[in-house]
């Protein structure tokens, strides 16, 4: 793990000895400013002299960073200001690592990807006001995406809360739209508990980003109350197994069916449902189709893999949604990306929502069948029942049992297996998966008759499409890839093959342009140290926090950035010419930085490319240097991202070129 | 520019003939209707914290949810508060509504209330003094009681059902009506049964004297 790498940085220890050395000497950093918060501030340095997470609890403060402590955070990222700071002066001598990130957008970024890799919420911090304001999309887009987070803010005084004090935003009022939930710490003895509670919130059920608003009287007001162990509400109990009688009539439904799909929402990542997905798509020889943020969650070399469907998923994945007569929808929330105009949404079938939050059942499409619970029981559930349905039994060996299909995460793919996995399943087992085998036939037809092959003519300028293969080739299958939003997003979704669950970090609901590089650097530290970490960025969105360059040369983080470059807000451009009649307002750069001397300035190492030649070599050397790098790939600015099904338009009628819009 | 991607252009390509309402819902589209929205009343078993009510409005403005009414109070458990909403949406409109209400952390238990639950609301109203027979003869009834007769003014209040407040307010229309307050509906379920699934264990009995 990244514990050595940890503790080569920034240990616990030095930081120990540290306070040991300055405790009698230094006033508390804020003292020349903060007077108010003087007097326990310097309380603190006392017990901080002993070092030890093992120490009583002393102030409001402490008990917060012992209940990151207790709850096993690793990590923290996060920006200091004002209200904050009592909390940054325990976590001085907390045994967790924090990284100061250039802004709290990215530290709220840089929380989320840590949440999507590790499973475990990610964990950011920021002051009052602007500081929280700033979290604000990050908070946003962890929302969307049901991420794990937890955001600490600073707030003023109790006393002056309503006053509009300096750096005062209403924090909870401003963010409760856009958290699972959230506190306002009303003391010092229950401030940890609150912090324990939100953190146990945002990792259970349904994951999502909570908040704790910390006002500084609380922070700094002492108390000997050790947090209580993170607890979830007494009225939060999402459900694990579904209904047995509504499995039973779900699975006759699928198992009657004739041309049934798996649609895998990102649930099926969240709830590491993954295996449970591979092992009853296999078995039963059901093609499989993913939503973005499912993206990993079935391997895409499996001859049933279908890819990513919606505004810009493969031409088969569309066709296999639009003509199905079933769907077993897991852990997504029929989103209109992917969805188009549901009034044209796979509407001749009869859907099977599988979700863990009862409020997306028939929210934007009918569920014909909900199944409350979590991804992965209800899976095995539904296998089960299926079984009952299978006339014959299967051959023994055939069928892949549970333990075989590899762990999330683990870096075996079982991409060289499935094709002996799944085609057997036509046949020589049940009469389920012959009923099937016609309609796995037309699935690999429409593969056929609509290839992602793009077209790649000498005399044209850098492919993205061609960029992205290529990096998928040069790294190993486990690499994490994360992106900006827009054009580059979708090349990255398309041309590159993921074979494993969390190894896409993205930003999918919000579409947060900024999204890659801070995500790069959570995504990093939460990564195993021999996962390779790219990021793939647009020009746009790079030039959106690419302040955080400096947070990842700072804590020499081994990520690779690969700017697909073509001077412009490309997907708006795109836009422009499909449906403003070319009037390219706004998306076009006059003038672009140059990234590479950029890069070098910022103290990462820099690399441009022109030419489809230098692609390999190239990228070879970014991926091979040990730390920050950046490519700026100047790529064909008139390259378009298809299939496109344009917004609110049908699944089927994806178009393949600008004319068929 | 870009060259685009091979296979057959979206009209030659096979449609399938099935079709959804912009519920999605799974529709003959030859009899294609969309959903008349019902008026019913939810009501909501809620911890008294701070900040529930906010979130319960916040979540209905920003969800679009169409709401005729809101009213709170407590309960016979200190620790927590009713809500009774009046919504007026389609079928899964309202399954929205009590989804997503349930999802909120502080709301306890929520319930469509059948259409035999009792419910209530009350009106002040205050009409002009000119003919303050006539007013107190309407006041009757509807079983209505005066609270302030002055020589410009009479208030009146009316306590009963939507439609009978309805009927009220316009019998007081004669009278020029000068303010109107309502409440907005409250409502119980009817007889043994309890209003929400959550009642009878957080029933709190009144204390012995």
């Amino acid at each position: 793990m990244s514990e050595r790498e940890m503790s080569e940085r920034a240990t616990p220890h030095q930081h120990a000895t540290d306070a040991e050395a300055s405790a009698k000497d230094d006033a508390p950093p804020e003292a020349h400013t903060e007077t108010e918060a003087r007097s326990d501030a310097t309380a603190t340095a006392e017990p901080a002299a002993d070092a030890g997470s093992t120490a009583p609890v002393t102030t409001g403060a402490e008990s917060v960073t012992r209940a990151l402590e207790a709850a096993g955070v690793e990590y923290c990222f996060g920006v200091q200001g004002g209200a904050i700071m009592p909390v940054y002066d325990a976590l001085y001598d907390a045994d967790l690592t924090h990284v100061t990130m250039a802004h709290e957008q990215g530290a709220a970024h840089a929380a989320d990807a840590y949440g999507i890799v590790s499973g475990e919420p990610g964990v950011c911090l920021a002051t009052s006001g602007p500081g929280a304001t700033n979290l604000v999309t990050g908070i946003a887009d962890a929302n969307m995406d049901s991420d794990p987070l937890l955001a600490l803010t600073g707030q003023v005084p109790t006393g002056m809360v309503g006053s509009d004090a300096f750096q005062e935003t209403d924090t909870t009022g401003v963010t409760t739209p856009i958290t699972k939930e959230n506190y306002f710490a009303s003391d010092a003895d229950t401030a940890g508990d609150a912090v324990g509670e939100a953190f146990a919130l945002a990792r259970a059920g349904r994951q999502g980003p909570t908040l704790v608003d910390l006002p500084k009287d609380v922070t700094t007001g002492t108390t000997d109350e050790e947090p209580a162990e993170g607890r979830l509400p007494e009225t939060y109990d999402p459900p694990e197994r579904a209904d047995e009688a509504a499995v039973a009539e779900a699975a006759a439904v699928l198992a009657s069916a004739d041309r049934p799909v798996v649609l895998a929402g990102g649930g099926v990542i969240k709830g590491e449902a993954s295996p449970e997905l591979r092992g009853f798509a296999t078995e039963h020889g059901i093609p499989v189709v993913t939503t973005m943020p499912a993206i990993g969650a079935f391997p895409e070399d499996h001859p049933l893999a279908l890819e990513m469907a919606g505004m810009h998923g493969t031409g088969y994945a569309n066709m296999a949604i639009t003509h199905c007569d079933a769907m077993l929808a897991v852990g997504t929330r029929f989103d209109d990306r992917l969805t188009g105009g549901v009034e044209t949404f796979a509407p001749e079938a009869e859907i099977v929502h599988v979700d863990v939050d009862p409020a997306e059942i028939s929210k934007n499409v009918h569920a014909d069948y909900p199944l409350l619970g979590d991804a992965g029981t209800v899976l095995a559930q539904l296998d089960d029942a299926m079984g009952d349905t299978a006339v014959e039994s299967k051959p023994a060996g055939n069928t892949p049992a549970a333990g075989d299909a590899p762990a999330a995460g683990s870096t075996r793919t079982n991409g060289n297996e499935p094709t002996a996995e799944s085609e057997p399943a036509a046949g020589s087992t049940s009469r389920v998966n012959d009923r099937y085998r016609e309609w796995r036939e037309q699935c690999q037809q429409w593969k056929e008759e609509y290839p992602m092959d793009y077209p790649r003519p000498d005399d044209e300028p850098l492919k993205p499409q061609y960029v992205v293969e290529r990096v998928d080739a040069l790294t190993p299958e486990d690499t994490v890839v994360t992106t900006g939003v827009g054009q580059h997003q979708m090349w990255a979704c398309q041309y590159w093959t993921y074979r494993e669950p969390r190894t896409w970090v993205s930003s999918h609901g919000l579409g947060t342009m900024g999204y890659g590089l801070p995500a790069a650097i959570g995504a990093r530290l939460a990564a195993e140290d021999d996962q390779s970490v790219v990021c793939f960025d647009g020009d746009g969105s790079f030039l959106m926090t690419i302040q955080e360059l400096a947070v990842a040369v700072r804590e020499d983080l081994d990520v690779t950035v690969v700017v697909l470059n073509n001077e412009a807000v490309g997907m708006v451009r795109q836009w422009q010419d499909g449906f403003f009649e070319g009037r390219r307002m706004a998306s076009e750069y006059p003038w672009v930085p140059d990234f590479e001397t950029l890069a070098e300035g910022f103290g990462a190492r820099g690399f441009t490319i022109e030419a489809a030649s230098e692609v390999d070599s190239v990228m070879g050397e970014a991926l091979a240097h040990d730390g920050p790098s950046v490519v700026d790939a100047h790529i064909d600015p008139g390259e378009n991202v298809y299939p496109m099904v344009p917004s609110g338009g049908s699944n089927g009628e994806f178009v393949l070129a600008e004319e068929q819009l | 520019m870009s060259g685009g991607l091979q296979g057959p252009a979206p009209g030659e390509r096979p449609q399938p003939a099935g079709r959804r309402n912009a519920q999605g819902i799974r529709i003959d589209p030859e009899v294609e209707a969309e959903p008349e929205p019902r008026r019913t009343v939810l009501s909501a078993l809620v911890e008294n914290e701070p900040g529930v009510l906010a979130t319960i409005s916040g979540l209905v403005s920003r969800r679009q949810f169409n709401i005729e009414s809101l009213t709170v109070g407590p309960t016979t458990n200190p620790e927590t508060s009713r809500v009774t909403l009046v919504i007026e949406e389609p079928e899964p409109g309202i399954r929205q509504v009590e989804t997503q209400l349930a999802k909120l952390i502080h709301v306890i238990s929520v319930r469509e209330l059948g259409t035999d639950a009792v419910r209530r609301e009350l009106v002040v109203l205050k009409v002009h003094g000119g003919s303050p027979e006539k007013v107190h003869a309407i006041t009757e009834m509807y079983g209505g009681r005066t609270l302030d007769a002055g020589p410009r003014t009479i208030t009146v209040e009316i306590t009963g059902g939507e439609q009978e407040i309805d009927d009220a307010i316009d019998a007081f229309r004669q009278f020029e009506i000068r303010e109107i307050a309502r409440t907005g509906q409250t409502a119980l379920a009817r007889g043994e049964e309890w209003t929400t699934h959550a009642e009878e264990e957080r029933y709190e009995q009144p204390e012995e004297t």
